[in-house]
């Protein structure tokens, strides 16, 4: 991946929080921007690491877990439990905005 | 201009274990009550950790080996990323890059022309199900979404056909073999319109001498054989017309709608990095032993090809006969188990491809569920044999055996159904016959060969079936002799 040394614009990062329907004010979104392309720019100097060789590495945990579970049915979590994560809800289902 | 039809086939199966593919919820999410077989790993909840089941793998591949794929022993899950509500994690976790097997073919025999054709397999891979929504909707427009998590997690398995197929009926003679040896393998029990296995399609047309592939589309949601011929046989046909137009086809998912047979534009179609796809951090690459494969590779049941062969030779059926009885595994296993202890095979194989499977399909029974059990059709197929009964009795016997589940020597004993093998008795019956019809008894006499059938099908309606017809016209043919 190739990141780009231009910057993101505060318009950019607005669009983007915009998108994901978070509510930012002015200030938020120039402290966003900073923040942002600090980060960018630090991905920009990684990018020009010679990383060809390292091998993609894995969540620490794995080489003590179990490689593979049994085909055994578990208990699932009870519906009560699995709905009371949400308020949006409906007739034993999640409730989402209408997409067709 | 010649031009060819190209299709390629994308198939999910759902692969039958007992729990999902990465947590132990159940997999029975068929009518289940919404969000009740469901957890962490399966929801997306964060932190959870994926742990594969061992199962899946197994079935994968059983179905990777019979589709004659070579597997890579060392494979790789990835994430890939979409956005929908189906997808509680943000990504569905299946294979890019280094996927379980590659490189196989299934070959089909198609009718017209009679040839024998290789599609290749381009890969095969392991995938998790998404969950399920129901979309509400109230003067058309979209009110809200219900998401239900049953499905999500359960086992898929993705096969990929290279762009081999030429016709839409090639497409379903591939997809239907593809369905019988899933259910031989017992790894799917491949149910289209439940949707434990679903196809997508690519369609392109190449001009001939052009050499390059036409710009393809990909067409969802058909959801039955017939809904698949149709969906593509339109997509064929508009494609063609927009290039006769000289107008472009644009490269994009279009959706199969039943109501109006026709297929309609989804989206503009996603490529490979509008996923960003990305090796699962949560899961070590999946090493397989070659073991592990031998093992798997040795139990591998007989597959319907083989067993149609061995129909042919140790029964002495014709390629027809075998191929219809191994088309749907129960079938075969009833042929067999009928012909241990009954060797007349040809007729045997009459009476399941006919009567038996015309009750079945008149009250729509699976063949697992059939009310006449192999040995009752072998009892009944016995008393024709030994001239108890005439072939026309013996099919209304079986009318009733199948309504009743008793045996053929009990609905006979009842119902006087027994064959009148005494000659007298019959004798008595074509003097009546011949005394009513002189004109018949005249044209045959005098050379008509043909009128004696009209006199041993007049006996036979005296008789009401039971006088065995080869006698009759004996009998018949002594007494006009004798007149
Ligand atoms: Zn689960």
């Amino acid at each position: 991946m190739v990141i780009d040394e231009k910057m993101a614009t505060v318009k950019e990062i607005g669009e983007v929080a915009r998108s994901a329907k978070l509510e930012l004010s002015e200030e938020q979104l120039k402290l966003l921007s900073e923040q942002l392309n600090n980060t960018f720019s630090f991905f920009a100097k990684t990018d020009k690491w010679d990383a060809e060789k390292i091998q993609f590495d894995y969540h620490k945990n794995l080489t003590s877990l179990e490689h593979y579970h049994e085909d055994i049915v578990k208990p699932s979590l009870p519906q009560d439990t699995v709905l009371g994560m949400t308020r949006c809800k409906k007739n034993g289902s999640f409730e989402v905005p209408g997409i067709l | 201009m010649e031009s060819n039809t190209v299709i390629g086939l994308e198939i999910h199966i759902q692969l039958l274990t007992d729990s999902k593919i990465f947590c132990n919820c159940s997999t029975d999410y068929i009518d289940r009550e919404p969000n009740s077989h469901t957890c962490p790993v399966c929801l997306g909840l964060p932190g959870a950790l994926p742990v594969l089941n061992k199962k899946v793998v197994e079935l994968a591949l059983k179905t990777a080996l019979a589709l004659n794929c070579h597997i890579n022993r060392t494979n790789i899950f990835h994430r890939k990323h979409y956005f929908y509500p189906d997808l509680p994690k943000g990504y569905q976790i299946s294979q890019h890059d280094q996927p379980l097997a590659v490189n196989g073919f299934l070959e089909i025999e198609m009718e017209e022309p009679l040839e024998n054709k290789k599609i290749r397999i381009n890969r095969i891979h392991m995938e998790e199900d998404a969950g399920k929504l129901i979309h509400l909707e109230k003067d058309g427009a979209a009110v809200c979404s219900l998401v239900d998590y049953n499905r999500s997690g359960i086992p898929l398995l993705e096969i990929v056909t290279e762009p081999d197929i030429q016709s839409p009926q090639e497409a379903i003679v591939f997809l239907q073999k593809l369905r019988n040896i899933v259910q031989y393998l017992g790894v799917c029990d491949g149910n289209l319109e439940s949707g434990s296995m679903r196809c997508d399609a690519n369609i392109s047309i190449r001009e001939e001498n052009s050499g390059r592939l036409g710009t393809k589309t990909e067409i969802k949601n058909m959801n039955s054989f017939k809904a698949i011929k149709e969906a593509l046989d339109y997509e064929v046909m508009r494609q063609r017309k927009l290039i006769e137009q000289g107008d472009k086809v644009s490269q994009e998912t279009r959706r199969w709608d039943e109501e109006s047979g026709e297929t309609v534009f989804m989206r503009s179609k996603e490529r490979a990095q509008d996923y960003r796809y990305f090796p699962e951090p949560d899961l070590l690459p999946l090493t397989i032993e070659q073991s592990w494969i031998d093992g798997i590779k040795k139990n591998i049941p007989e597959l319907p090809a083989e067993r149609k062969e061995r129909f042919m030779v140790d029964y002495h059926l014709s390629g027809y006969d075998a191929n219809r009885l191994v088309e749907v595994k129960p079938l075969g296993d009833y042929f067999e188990k009928a012909a241990k202890s009954y060797n007349n095979y040809k007729k045997l194989a009459n009476w399941i491809l006919g009567e038996l499977l015309h009750y079945l399909g008149e009250e729509n029974i699976g063949m697992e569920k059939s009310p006449v059990s192999p040995s009752a059709l072998v009892g009944l197929l016995k008393l024709i044999d030994q001239d108890v009964i005439s072939v026309k009795i013996a099919k209304n016997i079986f009318e009733q055996m199948f309504k009743t589940g008793q045996s053929a020597a009990v609905l006979v004993q009842n119902s006087g159904f027994t064959q009148i093998s005494n000659e007298k008795e019959i004798d008595g019956i074509i003097r009546i016959v011949l005394r009513d019809n002189p004109e018949t008894v005249q044209d045959f006499a005098s050379g008509k060969e043909k009128a004696i059938h009209f006199l041993v099908g007049q006996v036979m309606r005296h008789t009401k079936g039971r006088a065995q017809p080869d006698m009759v016209l004996n009998l018949i043919k002594e007494r006009i002799t004798e007149i």
